[in-house]
């Protein structure tokens, strides 16, 4: 047992004995590790933030108008659609969703205050696409003057159910303000990267931004619920069959079609990756240095007795230490700066994310050491003593 | 095997190849060492007494002829057996990096028993005492960055000795020491050979340190040029220069 133990007391010791120069490495890698889980709560958060809204859906498939490419705000259907779509076998709901843009005026009630900007989401209450009530209740009517909020509007604005708000839109001639009273509030419903308020589709056809007075009503999108979800593939081919002018996408294929969300997730991606290949090349170029400076040190080793294997598991052994060390200093630094953070930036930290960064980071040091564990394992003893002829 | 002969040879060759043409650097020697007995291989550069110290301590391979340490021929061996060998029955000092630096003066001798997992309390007490019989006792637990070269060869000393091996080869042990750190370097060297009866040998560029050997080989491009057995033949050899 002790002969296999005698390489971790080798690499213990040289740690304990040169903390400084191993903190340093250390230190490397947790920086390594803040930047890379870093990118990976940014690309949580900006995902999310785009597609929360569209994630959280209690439908199984979304309509778009035909040709639109799976662009929301290129899509506009008639009302009448969702007659349609209804009357199709297999479908057990349906819900309108109307997207728009506003902004909530004097939020703080001082007079300096930037106003709010979020996106106004028509819904019907009790139908896909309204969201789920946390608190308060949901519409009276599919035209009352009533609004539910969701958590960002809630964290930044403190407003509570009963309170008015006052959403400010463009209507072709100037800007116009629509009281409202808040009847509900709900989670996170986040909606291209914009807090969102939630209005009867009837009070946001009066409150949306229009280009003319004449503008109709068109919904941009609506929700399905199917009698059976296993149906999806199906239902999805057979709903443009019977309704005109329509396409189709499951809820992942459509927040994936969001604008810019796959472009910015490999963005996002693209870092975190070329991230984890400098922490491979910082720490194999650190082991390769101190691989060449201890070549005599192991030629000795091996020359009194010491087997290939426990110079590798040394190596590794040390290796894994100080990258474990690192990603746990990094680890808690990220923690303790994501407490800092004012909530308007996009960084959500979620246990899987964490865990996969953590995991790959955790990889980076031993794949980074692998040329000189290797390297280590091959020095001759002779050469390295300077007896070979 | 005669009785009391821990290290022997057996027309040991060692060929390489330069530049198409092939030389021996050593040239089929044979000799036996035994039990107690400290040994001197001397010669000029390049005269095959480091190539030949390497093939003794299990580093090298010959190219024919048989080194047999303790009755085991190490030809007969295959790569990982000489490695376990080396670590039993062979104790080594070199010119220099004897040490781990980063390894106190006894953990550095401790660090030997460690590798046959060997180190208990008995080994750890012998440590001490080997350390302490080479004036070491109050640098136990100095690194050898903290010790003077001296020093650091006779931990290398005690680290080579510690584990009871059949033989102990020193390879230019006092290169870096001044003369009279050499002196007694060597002299402990061959008190402790005698002492605990291994077999030594030491290869020296320095002929003043073959004062302290029992028998002095001296070698000349690959073969043995000479044989010094008796006192004042080797004290003529000694006084003859630093080499």
């Amino acid at each position: 047992m002790q002969v296999f133990l005698t390489p971790l007391y080798l690499a213990q010791m040289e740690v304990l004995r040169n903390k400084v120069r191993f903190f340093l490495i250390s230190l490397l890698i947790a920086l390594i590790t803040l930047l890379v889980l870093f990118i990976a709560a940014l690309a949580e958060g900006l995902g999310g933030g785009n597609r929360e809204y569209i994630s959280k859906l209690d439908a199984d498939l979304l309509v778009y108008k035909a040709d639109s490419d799976l662009l929301i705000a290129a899509s506009r259907l008639p009302r009448s659609v969702m007659n349609q779509v209804r009357r199709v076998t297999g479908v057990r709901a349906v819900g309108p969703i109307a997207v728009s843009n506003g902004a909530i005026d004097n939020p703080l009630e001082t007079p300096d205050a930037d106003p709010l900007r979020v996106a106004l989401l028509g819904v019907e209450a009790g139908l896909p696409g309204a969201p789920p009530i946390i608190s308060g209740s949901p519409f009276s009517t599919n035209r009352a003057p009533e609004a539910v909020v969701e958590r960002r509007v809630i964290q930044r604005l403190g407003i509570k159910v009963g309170d008015r708000i006052s959403i400010r839109t463009n209507q072709g001639s100037g800007d116009e303000t629509f009281e409202l009273l808040v009847v509900g509030l709900s989670d996170g419903e986040q909606y291209g990267l914009q807090p969102v308020v939630f209005l009867p589709v009837l009070t946001w056809d009066r409150v949306r931004s229009k280009t003319g007075p004449n503008s109709p009503l068109n919904l941009n999108l609506i929700a399905v619920q199917l009698e059976n979800p296993k149906d999806l593939a199906a239902m999805k081919a057979l709903i443009p069959t019977q309704v005109k002018d329509v396409e189709m996408a499951g809820i992942r294929e459509a927040y994936e079609a969001l604008p810019g969300y796959k472009e910015q997730q490999s963005t996002l991606d693209t870092q975190r990756f070329f991230t984890l290949i400098i922490g491979v090349l910082v720490i194999g170029g650190f082991f390769q240095i101190q691989a060449l400076q201890k070549v005599p040190q192991v030629g000795m080793l091996k020359a009194i007795g010491a087997a290939n294997w426990m110079v590798a598991v040394a190596a590794i052994a040390q290796i894994i230490l100080v990258t474990v060390i690192g990603v746990l200093l990094g680890g808690g630094a990220t923690l303790l700066l994501a407490t800092t953070l004012p909530p308007g930036i996009p960084i959500v930290f979620t246990g899987q994310a964490a865990v996969a960064a953590i995991v790959s980071l955790l990889f980076i040091g031993p794949i980074g050491g692998a040329i000189s564990i290797r390297y280590a394992a091959r020095i001759e003893p002779l050469k390295a003593l300077g007896m070979s002829s | 095997m005669n009785e009391g002969i821990a290290l022997s040879t057996e027309s040991l060759v060692k060929s390489y190849e330069l530049d198409g043409q092939k030389f021996n650097a050593v040239n089929g020697i044979s000799l036996a060492v035994t039990a107690g007995e400290f040994v001197g291989l001397v010669g000029p550069s390049g005269s095959g007494k480091t190539t030949l110290l390497a093939m003794l301590s299990a580093l090298l391979t010959p190219t024919t002829g048989k080194v047999i340490i303790d009755g085991s021929n190490l030809s007969d061996m295959s790569d990982k057996q000489r490695v376990e060998f080396r670590r039993k029955r062979v104790g080594f000092t070199f010119q220099a990096n004897n040490l781990i630096p980063y390894l106190t003066a006894l953990e550095n001798v401790e660090l030997m028993l460690r590798l046959n997992g060997e180190l208990n309390a008995a080994g750890r007490a012998r440590s001490r005492d080997l350390l302490a019989r080479l004036g070491l006792s109050d640098r136990l637990h100095n690194l050898p960055s903290q010790m003077s070269g001296g020093q650091q060869q006779r931990v290398a000393i005690a680290r080579a000795l510690i584990h009871n091996p059949a033989v102990v080869l020193a390879d230019e042990p006092t290169a870096s020491l001044d003369t009279e750190r050499a002196h007694q370097v060597v002299e402990t060297f061959a008190q402790l050979i005698h002492e605990h009866k291994r077999a030594g040998v030491i290869v020296t560029h320095d002929l003043r340190m073959i004062t302290y050997t029992d028998r002095v080989i001296q070698m000349r491009d690959g073969d043995v040029a000479r044989i010094y057995t008796s006192r004042e033949e080797i004290k003529e050899l000694a006084a003859s220069g630093p080499g």
